[in-house]
């Protein structure tokens, strides 16, 4: 752990300090690893019913799982800010962004999927696949989206990152934030905040382009033309970001977030969990180099594992709410692990009945069709079906009839009986269409459109993608009312898009007198 | 219960003292930012006080407010919002108002803006006697039907709604007077009820007999003078056609009789005194929409 002191800039800023610090460690600790003072935020010790937050410090640590933190980093972040900028032709009477979320038009675009206001429950469609998915992975291998994908994570991960380049890794800044006032700690503390700062705003700034035109509000933005509503969400979202990036941070998962509270309901023994063997590892405590490792542990007590955790905790406690399942501490006791040459995985995945398992003598198991998996599973396959085929089959055409209900029916000079309707289109299609509309089910009734002279077939034209109201009535000849049954019929509206030959129709009723 | 002064283990803290079920309440002061807060709400409704009109006084013998300092009236901003509305929906009003109806009603931006003003109207001003649907009820025609006593064109229409029905303030109102046969002893009850059984059987309901022909007779030398032969109505003078199924007083044999012996005259106030022009042309562009509209 020492090349960190020795290689990264802003740590030899203290050099004297350090080199202090690490002979009482080398003391302490002779197998040569800078040894870790860190105690957990929430061990016995230190907790109380009424603590104030005890600053977290978390060293960094290179591994497997910090690298792929870094990769999901890189491409959520590219996805967040640059999806905006994915054009789309639609032609020339829909938006050219490929995801945009137009409210004054009250339309969602999603690439070649459109969504109207009436078909929100796509998005209730997507938001139980995004949580039985949620509840799969978790019940599979624990907070895994709060580890690598959650927003709040990857934000405080990026936040971080700027705070050690700028401040350094952790012994740098604890001894910068004990350190009395001078220059250079002012200009570093500015800094961190002003460079934090534009993150929280470059954040926000992305979060408005998904409602419009991103090329449009980009130049409005910058030329200060903009609306005022663009500007309070960039500043609205830009705090957020930066009171829960940089301030706020694990104690947004801690006290804040529902999820652990939760979780505990979705992990079972089966689950892969972020775990300390202490079958292997204890009893712990320093090792000397070149002694036997027998009738010990192989955790040497260096702490290593709680200075990496963002949450602060002690992962070999046992599982812990706090426990967000970043795998920072594996890759960190990893690196000790190769350091005292004994095998790594002394904190890996594993499962709580692995563990029982491993002290039974039985061997390791790997378990993942379980009830509870396989019903997620199940729903999954179910709704994606569901979501699928109502969006491979939805037509361009939407259709509505409403019955007047004011009067219920008119009775007519000849003694003929008529209803009135209200048919509503919506045409789908970014041309203007042209639709007939016909009645079925009732013979001899006559429809009309209002306005219209009876004997000419009902037919209209529609704008591109709009909705028009078009009032109609239904006229059933006075020697056609037998076909009533209680003084009602049922009724259906054909429409038929007169290019594309695509009906549907919509089914009502007919009535008259009892 | 607020007698002994308490410390409490766990925290160190000192309790107030108050103790229900054994549960102990803790005397922590006030976080800094909550009592801060509450200074800030203060100095806040002092400054409120003074800027917007808030306080009722009594002043030069009535009661009014305080004004506030900035001139702001919510009753004025509500005004001002008004004005803005009507404004936008001037440009509309004036066409309606320097276009003839035919015109108007070959163009459908307009008809949308008349149809809701009419609408609105109709449910303030008609609503009472002819139904919110305009469904109409005894006595008061449904509008939704194609049965007109005085035409059901547009320009009909917009005359019978500007200048009423026996609307005696109008001279240019909607008149006629059927003749109370029983009453003022033109016919004898025996002659009406003969007209009654006749009249029934114009729309089909009655059947053919003695005194339906002998109604005939008399229906024929008092009556098709307005209701024309056959009774089909005559809608310059009002008459209603009786061959119809549609009956504005009821078809049965003793609502007919009534009619005959005692006549009926309802009345329509001339909407063109009381409502602007404007209103009385969305009017009839809206009754003619209903469905009747010829
Ligand atoms: S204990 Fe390990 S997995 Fe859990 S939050 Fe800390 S570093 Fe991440
Ligand atoms: S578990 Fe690993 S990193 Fe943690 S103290 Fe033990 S040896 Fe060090």
């Amino acid at each position: 752990m020492t090349s960190d002191a020795s290689t990264a800039g802003p740590e030899t800023a203290g050099a004297g300090l350090t080199s202090l610090i690490g002979e009482a460690e080398k003391l302490a600790n002779p197998h040569g690893h800078e040894g870790e003072t860190a105690t957990a935020v929430n061990s016995e010790k230190n907790r109380s019913l009424y603590a104030s937050r005890i600053k977290i410090y978390p060293k960094l640590v290179h591994g497997r799982y910090r690298l792929v933190k870094w990769i999901v980093m890189a491409i959520t972040l590219g996805v967040y800010y640059l999806t905006p900028w994915i054009r789309w032709d639609r032609g020339p009477f829909a938006p050219d962004q490929a995801v945009l979320l137009d409210f004054p038009h009250r339309r969602f675009y999603f690439f070649w999927i459109e969504i109207w206001p009436q078909e929100v429950y796509y998005l209730t469609g997507l938001l139980i696949l995004a949580s039985v998915l949620l509840f799969l992975v978790t019940s599979l291998a624990g907070r895994v989206w709060c580890g690598y994908t959650c927003p709040q994570t990857v934000w405080t991960d990026l936040f971080i990152y700027i705070e050690r380049l700028i401040e350094g890794d952790r012994s740098a800044r604890i001894r910068l934030d004990k350190s009395s006032f001078s220059l250079s700690k002012l200009f570093r503390k500015v800094s961190k905040h002003t460079v934090w700062l534009i993150v929280a705003i470059a954040t926000g700034g992305a979060w408005v382009f998904y409602f419009d035109d991103a090329p449009t509000l980009a130049t409005n933005l910058l030329t200060f033309s903009a609306d005022p509503v663009a500007y309070l969400f960039i500043a609205i979202f830009a705090a957020f970001t930066y009171v829960f990036g940089g301030l706020a941070r694990e104690q947004v998962c801690t006290y804040m977030c529902p999820w652990p509270r939760i979780q505990g309901a979705m992990f079972d023994d089966e689950s892969f969990l972020v775990t300390y063997k202490y079958d292997r590892g204890d009893p712990r405590g320093p090792h000397k180099k070149n002694t036997s490792w027998d009738g010990r542990g192989d955790c040497i007590d260096c702490g290593q594992c709680v200075a990496a955790c963002p949450m602060g905790i002690d992962i070999r406690d046992g599982m812990q709410l706090e426990c967000i399942q970043c795998a920072l501490c594996i890759d960190a006791c990893d690196e000790i692990m190769a350091k005292v040459d004994r095998p790594r995985g002394l904190i890996e995945y594993d499962t709580p009945a692995n563990m029982d398992r491993r002290l039974a003598g039985e061997k390791e198991r790997i378990h993942i069709f379980r009830p509870r998996t396989v019903i997620y599973m199940g729903v999954l396959v179910l709704v994606s079906a569901i979501m699928f085929f109502s969006l491979a089959t939805r037509g361009a055409i939407d259709l509505n009839v409403l019955r007047d209900r004011n009067p219920l029916f008119v009775q007519l000079s000849d003694g003929s009986i008529r209803n009135g309707y209200t048919v509503k289109i919506i045409n789908k299609v970014h041309q203007e269409q042209a639709f007939s509309i016909r009645i079925d089910g009732l013979p001899s009734a006559q429809l009309i459109q209002q306005g219209v002279s009876a004997g000419d077939s009902v037919k209209t034209a529609i704008a591109p993608d709009s909705l028009k109201d078009i009032k109609t009535f239904v006229i059933l000849p006075r020697d056609a009312l037998g076909s009533l049954d209680e003084g009602e019929a049922s009724l259906r509206f054909i429409v038929e898009n007169m290019s594309t030959g695509e009906t549907v129709s919509n089914e009502t009723s007919f009535r008259g007198p009892r | 219960m607020t007698d002994t002064k308490h410390t409490d283990d766990v925290t160190g803290v000192d309790t107030t003292g108050h103790q229900w079920d054994d549960i102990r309440e803790l005397n922590n002061p006030l976080p800094k930012w909550w009592v801060y807060s509450f200074y800030a709400c203060i100095v806040w409704s002092v400054v409120y006080w003074i800027v917007m009109p808030a306080w009722p006084i009594f002043m030069n013998g009535a009661w009014t407010y305080t004004g506030g300092v900035i001139g702001y009236d919510q009753r004025v901003v509500v005004e001002n919002d008004i004005a803005e509305v009507t404004a936008g929906r001037q440009v509309f009003l004036d066409q309606i108002s320097a276009q003839d109806l035919p015109t108007i009603q070959q163009n459908a931006e307009l008809m949308e803006v008349a149809l809701a003003g009419g609408r609105a109207a109709f449910g303030d001003n008609c609503a009472p006697c002819h139904g919110s649907g305009a469904q109409g009820s005894t006595g008061f025609p449904n509008l939704n039907d194609d049965d007109w006593i005085w035409g059901g064109s547009l320009e009909d229409i917009h005359v019978t709604l500007k200048h009423g029905i026996r609307w005696e303030a109008d001279d240019d109102t909607r008149f006629n007077e059927m003749p109370r046969y029983l009453t003022d002893e033109i016919l004898t009850s025996d002659q009406v009820n003969d007209v009654t059984d006749y009249v029934l059987t114009l729309s089909g309901t009655g059947e053919v007999t003695e005194a339906s022909t002998r109604g005939s007779e008399v229906f024929a030398r008092e009556c098709t003078a307005c209701h024309m032969d056959g009774g089909i109505g005559n809608r310059e003078l009002g008459a209603p056609n009786l061959a119809d199924a549609i009956w504005l007083y009821g078809g049965d044999r003793a609502s007919v009789y009534e009619s005959v012996a005692n006549a009926r005259s309802g009345q329509m106030p001339a909407w063109g005194d009381r409502l602007d022009p404007v209103t009385v042309k969305q009017l009839a562009l809206y009754v003619h929409a209903l469905g009747g509209g010829e």
